[in-house]
């Protein structure tokens, strides 16, 4: 459980975050500059709030008005952030063993061992941090700020500075953490990607404020949080399980609560949990089923609600089932097909659109 | 033609002694003064700074006489240190290892303060995330990230105090066996007639002792350096 209450003024910028979550993975999501970092450096105890209260899993870390601050290094938050901060005068099994050797025996929980093991470090151990790829680098930071016993792991862009490749691998080992070791983590990203693939429960950031704090598809689905969450990136996540494979022409079938999805092959066994995104702007909307189309996606549902909107550009939320999805289609179609809420209509969306950013691991 | 005199063994180790304590006893003030000059801002910082390099920019014989009139045996500090510490300094080497390590302060401080303030201050942070204290982080992650500096700070200082003149002489004048270091023999034995070959000697040691100070002071930088990162 993470509960945040700060406020700080930091130069002409003043942040107000009040947030509660609860989750395996907590996204903090918002663009560069709306305060993300400034949270997550009142939770470590990097800057002092001006006042407010962080709680974090029943303990509190910071209270203004019972003046409690704890410092930073009693305050058992682990911290990997964009750039890994290897030490460099220390070789990968020093760095990850700092922090370790930090805490009493008897609050060394999380093992060395296990820890070099679910990070896949063992190979690295006796070598020195300087020629460690990025990648490596950032999984040696991860495997270092777990052997420190951390309450929570706060993970600050850690993946900006690494190329796709290293980003899914780097992924991936989250994931891992977050089944095998059950500490929480708050992931703060811009990225829409990252953040829907690995969170649970989002909370949304913007001019040092939060908008909005919960189960992620609801929220990165909400047309009022477009400013905060994008137009680019505007779209709806719903959850499936992996129905059967097509091996003939490499597709993967995906059921959900409104349907099946076609998508390229995915490296998944049928019966697994997969959550796929799909972009606002991949949906079209007709309102017969089309027939001579190449189309594979074609799901019926309804028009739940339209956004106002002046300009070209108009987002159509509509319900498949139970799940809900956003449609990016012009004013122009919302008029010429004279859509409104509760029409039933045909979702259309080509297979093609998914790929393996927005299609993954639940 | 250079004369090696039966002297030269005695002057030399007593050179030695007096650089060396004087690196011995500076150096943790050193590098508490760098790092405060490095990290902290106070009202007051410009004139510590100033006051570090002075003994830079003045004449030696006036920090040399300043010492005479601070820590003379009826000097305000001279007095203090007799009397609650029993340690005399004027006349003595002691005092020449005080007046080395004064001159040589500044070029301690300044190497020491430029490898701090090279440290990236994000990995400090980062160890105190990790349950370091603050005393815990600056000798774990602060000094050794900072000891190619402080071995060139060291080294420098050092080379200083071999070849500190004027405000030794100043200070605790040229009494041999006690005070007469290298630089205040040949001194002596170029006011000597005939001396000059004797002179030409010492020099000539001289000169081999720095170029050795300053190659053990480039290999140890160089080793430092590659253990402590790029």
């Amino acid at each position: 459980m993470i509960d945040v209450d700060v406020a700080q003024r930091l130069g002409t910028f003043d942040l107000a975050a009040k947030f509660s979550a609860d989750a395996p993975i907590v996204g903090l999501f918002g663009r560069s500059g709306a305060g993300k970092s400034s949270v997550i450096n009142a939770i470590a105890g990097i800057s002092r709030p001006a006042h407010g209260r962080i709680v974090i899993s029943g303990t509190v870390l910071f209270d203004s008005a019972a003046g409690i601050d704890v410092p930073p290094e009693a305050r058992r938050v682990g911290c990997v952030f964009q750039d890994p901060l290897l030490f460099p005068h220390l070789d990968v099994e020093g760095n990850l063993l700092y922090g370790l050797r930090r805490r009493p025996a008897p609050e060394r929980v999380i093992e060395p061992a296990r820890v070099v093991d679910l990070l896949g470090l063992e190979p690295l151990l006796r070598r020195g941090v300087r020629h460690l790829s990025g990648g490596e680098k950032q999984r040696v930071a991860i495997g270092r700020a777990l052997l420190a016993q951390p309450r929570i792991l706060l993970m600050d862009e850690p993946l900006a500075a690494l190329d796709v490749p290293r980003k899914s691998e780097v992924l991936d080992y989250v994931l891992r953490l977050r089944d095998d070791l059950g500490i929480p983590i708050l992931y703060v990203s811009h990225s829409v990607p990252e953040i829907t693939r690995l969170a649970d429960t989002v909370v949304v950031m913007s001019e040092g404020k939060c908008l909005a704090a919960g189960e992620i598809d609801i929220v990165m689905g909400r047309l009022d949080l477009k400013p905060a969450t994008g137009r680019y990136e505007a779209g709806a996540l719903i959850d499936t399980r992996v129905a059967s494979h097509d091996a003939a022409h490499d597709l993967t079938t995906l059921e959900f609560d409104g349907g099946v999805l076609v998508v390229p092959a995915l490296d998944a066994r049928p019966g697994d949990r997969v959550r796929a995104r799909i972009r606002a702007r991949d949906i079209s909307i007709a309102l017969e089923r089309p027939a001579g189309i190449s189309i594979l996606n074609i799901l019926p549902g309804t028009v739940t609600a339209i956004e106002a909107e002046t300009g070209p550009i108009v987002d159509v939320s509509i319900a498949i089932g139970r799940a809900a999805l956003t449609a990016r289609i012009t004013r122009r179609s919302v008029e010429g097909l004279e859509l409104r809420v509760g029409q039933p209509m045909y979702a259309l969306i080509k297979a093609v659109s998914f790929d393996r950013r927005s299609v993954g691991y639940a | 033609m250079a004369y090696f005199g039966p002297e030269i063994p005695g002057i030399l180790a007593l050179s030695l002694k007096v650089a060396l304590v004087s690196v011995l006893v500076s150096l943790p003030l050193a590098v508490g003064v760098a790092y405060v000059l490095a990290r902290a801002s106070f009202p007051g910082k410009t004139l510590l700074d100033a006051i570090v390099h002075l003994p830079l920019v003045l004449p030696p014989v006036v920090v040399g006489f300043a010492l005479l009139l601070l820590f003379g045996r009826r000097g305000p500090l001279g007095s203090v240190l007799e009397s609650w510490f029993g340690i005399v300094v004027a006349f003595r080497w002691t005092g020449a290892a005080l007046a080395s390590a004064i001159m040589g302060f500044p070029l301690m401080v300044r190497a020491i303060r430029l490898s701090i303030e090279a440290i990236d201050r994000r990995l400090e942070t980062a160890a105190r995330t990790l349950g370091g204290s603050r005393g815990f982080v600056f000798a774990s992650i602060t000094l050794p990230l900072a000891l190619p500096g402080i071995i060139t700070g060291a080294l420098l200082s050092f080379a200083r105090g071999l070849g500190e003149f004027g405000a030794t002489i100043t200070f605790v004048s040229n009494i041999p066996g006690e005070t007469q270091t290298l630089p205040l023999a040949i001194y002596t034995y170029t006011q000597t007639p005939g001396g000059d070959a004797a002179a030409l000697g010492m020099s000539l040691i001289a000169v081999a002792l720095s170029i050795a100070a300053l190659a053990v002071s480039e290999w140890l930088t160089r080793r430092a350096t590659r253990a402590s990162g790029p």
